[in-house]
């Protein structure tokens, strides 16, 4: 198996597991680490949680596959989420999603072709009265207009 | 109105340790530590506390469920999941006032006799996790929580408090989900009964309230139930974070005394609507609440017996206005899209209902749509609604049948621009491909 977590990490699982009565419990922050190392959590990251944490393979492939923030195929060096849920679309976020579909050329959960950006179509961020809204990796972008976005996209290196 | 801040109050840098404690902070927990664990409830429940996470439960007697013997170990689940379209409030709580709500889990955990908390905080928020977790080792590294906790307080009693990062499901804002989420299993909503007081994290006891409930408690305590039930409506007593989006000047998150008018809120607070045109719709607790026509708003309070006498429910607090040009088919479709995307496919009426909906309201967004279409889609929420283990079915049918029900003309007007009842020649598993919204880009 080629993937091993470091050794700073696996300290950082051991600290996760102190909060939880079981090591299952510590598999979202494992999760979160691994992706972290590797950039997305490959067939052999998943079996890695597992002989690290103890646990069956099929609860992390579970768990994995459930939620959204974990990504099964590398993503870009940037990802972009822009929410269209109900408040984000009254207040122009289709405009918003349909010009950073063009500009960067790809789709819902598209990659560019130089690995740089990533794009997905996201739900409810949490950020209604500061609609439209985009994210970037694990920072939220608001009170959009389509300038802002050009500008933030093109300060990007 | 009468400025009355509780959870917000208007102090600069209170996310600060020196300026929190300069302003009162810990004198509830003080003085909660000086009573006993009964007392405590006793005084959240003559308080009129309600749950701010949807249900508008009373906090108090959720509490008083706990077990008082009992060789378990018992825990709090403080939610911060916060997902629900519309709902933006807790997050100025973990930006604003963290150290409140750290006290507010400490009182809480007392009361109930909990020895560990976990504050699960929506993965997405990354910004608002760090400044919790910043504001928990500055409490933790002043004794304020943890083993040292009698050295400081002069309490027999120590509380833990961990932060559970989600990582993007909005069913895991359900309160046995939460806990199956906490758990490390996939995170399906568990039957009821057993209710988590009796069975809940790792078959323990444990009571789950949302972040802006647990940030009252300390002023409750530390001001007493008499003044804090005289605020607001009488039998939903407290201030409200209301948070204001959609077709306003000024959304944002208001803290308001609960009653307020609607169109106080919306005019007087929010700024009115732009270019000053008329409402169409409200839906006053998020997208899962049953929406208002425009022309039905005026004398509404913002309470939750005022809302259920108008045929709705305050929910979250997350107000979304829509102007007169809005159409109301493609929100509806946008907000279904939602719970389709969400349902986390245990129970098959939401499941595959929510899909159906979805596909159904595609087709009248391509003018291919038809009048038994509406009907349609209030048969499959009515087959929904009450027929899944846990509310989200309720959450996806109440759009679809209120809005349809209360906005059947402007329904009824697209589906009659079509007189063409398209056949399906063949039929797709409904989890075949994602859905697009079609038609919302137009």
């Amino acid at each position: 198996m080629s993937f091993k977590f470091t050794e700073e990490n696996l300290a950082r699982i051991e600290e996760s597991k102190k909060k939880y009565p079981t090591s299952l419990a510590a598999i979202m922050d494992t999760i979160y680490i691994a992706q972290e190392q590797n950039k997305y959590i490959s067939q052999e990251v998943m079996e890695e949680i597992a002989n690290v944490l103890q646990v069956k393979p099929v609860d992390v492939l579970g768990v994995v596959h459930f939620y959204t923030m974990y990504y099964t195929k590398p993503m870009g060096k940037y990802h972009i989420q822009v929410c269209t849920n109900v408040s984000c679309m009254l207040r122009g976020a289709y405009e918003i999603w349909e010009q950073v579909k063009n500009k960067l050329g790809i789709d819902n959960m598209g990659v560019t072709q130089d690995g740089k950006f990533s794009l997905e179509e996201v739900e409810c961020m949490g950020a209604c009265g500061y609609a439209p809204m985009i994210a970037i990796n694990e920072d939220y972008y608001e009170n959009l207009t389509k300038e802002k976005v050009n500008q933030i996209l093109d300060s990007l290196k | 109105m009468e400025n009355i801040k509780i959870v917000l109050p208007d102090i600069p840098n209170l996310d600060k340790w020196d300026v929190y404690l300069a302003n009162g902070g810990f004198e509830g927990a003080k003085k909660a530590f000086s009573k006993t664990p009964d007392e405590i409830i006793d005084i959240v429940k003559k308080s009129g506390l309600r749950g701010r996470g949807g249900a508008a439960f009373l906090t108090g007697l959720k509490w008083s469920f706990m077990p008082k013997t009992t060789d378990k170990p018992k825990y709090l689940c403080v939610n911060g999941d916060e997902s629900e379209p519309g709902s933006f409030k807790d997050r100025q709580i973990f930006e604003y006032n963290p150290f409140q709500l750290i006290e507010g889990i400490l009182i809480t955990c007392y009361a109930i006799g909990a020895n560990v908390a976990y504050l699960y905080i929506r993965g997405e928020y990354h910004k608002w996790i760090k400044l919790m977790q910043k504001a928990l080792d500055e409490a933790y590294s002043h004794g304020y929580i943890g083993s040292r906790m009698k050295d400081t307080f002069g309490i027999d009693f120590s509380c833990d408090i961990y932060i559970h990062k989600g990582a993007g499901a909005y069913i895991c804002g359900e309160e046995s989900s939460l806990m199956n989420s906490i758990e490390g299993i996939r995170p399906y909503p568990r039957v009821k009964p057993p209710f988590p007081a009796q069975k809940g994290l790792w078959g323990n006891p444990t009571t789950i309230n949302n972040v802006e409930t647990i940030t009252n408690v300390p002023v409750i305590i530390n001001k007493g139930w008499e003044w804090y039930s005289s605020i607001g409506a009488q039998k939903h007593p407290g201030t409200l974070l209301f948070g204001v989006s959609g077709h306003v000047n000024k959304p944002g998150v208001y803290e308001l005394p609960t009653g307020i008018l609607l169109t106080d809120l919306i005019y007087n607070y929010a700024g009115g609507v732009p270019n000053n045109k008329k409402i169409k719709c409200v839906i006053p607790g998020g997208s899962s609440m049953p929406p208002l026509r425009g022309d039905k708003i005026e004398g509404v309070k913002m309470d939750a017996e005022s809302l259920k006498e108008v045929g709705s429910a305050i929910g979250t607090g997350g107000v979304i206005v829509m102007d007169e040009d809005t159409n109301l088919v493609k929100v509806l479709a946008r907000i279904t899209k939602f719970y389709y995307h969400e349902s986390c496919g245990q129970c098959t009426p939401c499941r595959e209902g929510t899909g159906w909906m979805l596909k159904t309201l595609n087709r009248i967004l391509r003018d291919e749509g038809t009048s038994e279409d509406l009907d349609l889609l209030i048969s499959v929420a009515n087959n929904i609604e009450g027929n899944t283990v846990c509310a989200l079915g309720d959450a996806a049918a109440w759009p679809v049948k209120f809005m349809i029900d209360r906005f059947r003309d402007e329904f009824e007007k697209y589906v009659k621009r079509n007189v063409v009842i398209p056949v399906p020649n063949k039929v797709h598993s409904m989890r075949e491909t994602a859905i697009p919204l079609e038609g919302i880009k137009k």
